[in-house]
């Protein structure tokens, strides 16, 4: 048996007051829900490492137990005394300026010529240019490891078969070239990169601007330095900065086909910090290295954005 | 008079044909530059494909031959019948979905946040997330890996997938953040008077209308993880944890002379990705331009 009963709610009127608790109540809950699981993996696994790597590079510390051997700043003083150190942070100025003086150019002259106007078949052009910068760098690695090994590799065969009489080339193995063998195969994998961005920039400029110039009486050399890249001004801004921070980051390549080596020749701060840091388990050493890491690519992203990139931030907001 | 007559009207036609010559010109030299850059693009990777189909001593005879002794099917069946490949391509799939599911999970909420909800702080804290975009996992490898050993993360996936979810989520979240910023506000409130939770409107308006830009987010996570070789170098010992980076660099030094072997694994691994990138390409062109290049 059973009976049915009624229950009579009882009908309050929520006040003001309690409503907006109610409201603000429910807010902070939905940010909390929303916002808190991601931030505390960017704290746990981002914010909390970078910050400890500037206590552990006071200690000699060779990642066993807590660190104890306080030794203030010796760990910076060995580093700015190493000459490899300083070296390494040599190779990667080189690999910066030559990536800014011919690998940007490069592909805005690709963006240029593929970029617009009418062109057959210029998407296939265009997702071929980028498939480099899809590969790992693993693989990428691993195929020039092959196409520049100094006797049976690829490159060496075409010059052979193009230059009589050609001597063939240890390019990963010869101090002077290595560097610059290295800075082809990040050319070869990152301008397709660089090229998508100018070829968005490109898309962005109005045709009208190129084609009033022209109606002016501009030739193209002068539509192009006079209007369109100024136009790109903000694009080729950007590239510039991704373009240096990048260069500083190198590793997987550089460590793949020399290590580093021939003796030194193409060590980078990335390379160094694993070789003298990481496999030595000199981590509070490598932490020095670390900090200074972060401390360029802090002192530069600032700086730049602050001098070179305000006017796009001004233009954009 | 009638020399006359053409001597008139013929200028206008030669200056005319002039011009053409020029174009032609111009595209001839356009698809000439072209077709190096490409071809220069393309060898090395062709090799490898070539390599993989033929003899350890054709190819290095000749890089670029075809296959003589019939295509070398053995190659890559010896690499796909060893289970030490799959158990790699196993770890890479794991990986992968790991990072992207919660990556662009976590993502798309803090987005959310960031783009949508009003509350003290929030300029800071959005300040603080961008901060990750200085410092990419190469930068800040020694750091990482020191945090993991301390949270015992070592030989555990886990300690490849949550430090990748977190340096890829400050790109993530600014592309999102971009995204559901140029959703106009008058659907919010629309669905906010017909009776709709925030975090309904988030759910079931935002997402949706975001799939554009969750999947470039998506497809650039996808790339980033699957090429992943450093963090896996350190955090990972035990070779049953390897993903395929780490696969082929061992298979590399254990089968270092028999080239063709090395190349036919690197077409096996490069294939996946072509086509992936083939499929995907619109949302990685979106996700790196910012939506702006087309066609």
């Amino acid at each position: 048996m059973s009976t049915i009963r009624f229950r009579v709610l009882p009908r309050t009127v929520p006040s003001v007051a309690d409503e907006t608790f109610i409201r603000t109540r429910n807010k902070w809950l939905t940010i909390g829900l929303l916002a808190l699981p991601g931030m505390i993996i960017f704290l746990v696994f981002f914010l909390m490492p970078i910050s400890q790597s500037g206590y552990y590079s006071l200690f000699k510390w060779n990642g066993f137990g807590p660190p104890t051997d306080f030794r203030g700043f010796s760990n910076y003083v060995d580093l700015v005394n190493d000459s490899i150190f300083i070296r390494s942070i040599g190779h990667s100025l080189i690999l910066m300026s030559s990536s800014l003086v011919i690998q940007l150019p490069l592909a805005l002259g690709l963006a240029l010529l593929v970029g617009r106007g009418k062109l057959f078949g210029r998407q296939i052009f265009r997702a071929i240019l980028f498939v480099p910068y899809v590969f790992s760098e693993v693989i990428t690695a691993l195929i020039w490891l092959y196409v520049l090994h100094p006797n049976l590799g690829l490159m060496n065969k075409v010059f052979d078969a193009i230059i009589p009489n050609f001597k063939f080339i240890p390019w990963l193995a010869d101090r002077n070239i290595a560097l610059y063998a290295i800075f082809l195969v990040l050319t070869w994998k990152f301008f397709g990169f660089y090229m998508i961005l100018y070829m968005a920039g490109l898309q962005s400029i109005p045709k009208d601007l190129e084609e009033a110039g022209r109606i002016d009486g501009c030739n193209e050399v002068q539509v192009l330095r006079f209007i369109t890249i100024p136009l790109l001004g903000s694009t080729i801004r950007l590239t510039i900065f991704l373009s240096v921070l990048g260069s500083f980051q190198q590793f997987v390549i550089i460590w793949i086909l020399t290590q580093g080596g021939p003796v030194n020749a193409t060590s980078t701060i990335a390379t160094y910090l694993f070789k003298y840091g990481i496999q030595r388990f000199a981590l509070g050493y490598g932490s020095a290295v670390a900090v200074v890491l972060f401390c360029i690519t802090l002192f530069f992203s600032i700086g730049y954005q602050r001098i070179v990139m305000r006017q796009d931030y001004a233009l954009r907001d | 008079m009638i020399n006359y007559a053409t001597a008139v009207t013929a200028p206008p036609r030669r200056s005319k044909r002039h011009i053409n010559y020029n174009r032609v010109l111009l595209t001839i030299v356009k698809y000439t530059v072209l077709c190096v850059v490409t071809l220069i693009i393309l060898a090395p990777s062709l090799t490898a494909v070539l390599g993989g189909i033929r003899t350890t001593g054709e190819f290095l005879a000749e890089p670029f031959g075809l296959p003589k002794e019939g295509i070398q099917w053995g190659n890559f069946e010896r690499i796909l019948t060893n289970p030490d490949f799959w158990n790699s391509f196993k770890n890479s799939a794991l990986i992968t979905g790991g990072v992207v599911i919660i990556g662009v999970t976590l993502s798309s909420c803090l987005a959310f946040v960031f783009s949508r909800m009003r509350f003290t702080g929030k300029m800071l804290l959005f300040n603080i997330l961008s901060l990750g975009l200085l410092f990419p996992l190469v930068v800040a490898i020694l750091p990482i890996f020191i945090q993991i050993r301390q949270l015992g993360l070592i030989n555990n996936l886990w300690g490849v997938i949550l430090p990748m979810v977190a340096f890829g989520m400050p790109g993530s979240v600014i592309i999102l953040r971009g995204f559901f910023m140029a959703i106009p506000t008058e659907l919010e409130d629309a669905a906010y008077i017909d009776g709709c939770s925030t975090l309904g409107f988030f759910r079931f308006i935002l997402l949706p209308m975001a799939r554009p830009a969750i999947a470039a987010v998506a497809t650039l996570q996808v790339i980033a993880a699957w090429n992943e070789y450093f963090l896996p170098l350190l955090v990972l010992n035990d070779q049953k944890l390897w993903p395929l980076p780490l696969g082929i660099m061992q298979f590399q030094g254990q089968y270092g002379s028999e080239w063709a072997l090395i190349m036919a694994y690197i077409t096996i691994l490069i294939i996946p990705v072509v086509l992936f990138y083939i499929l995907t390409q619109r949302f990685i062109v979106t996700g790196l331009t910012g939506g702006e290049l087309k066609g």
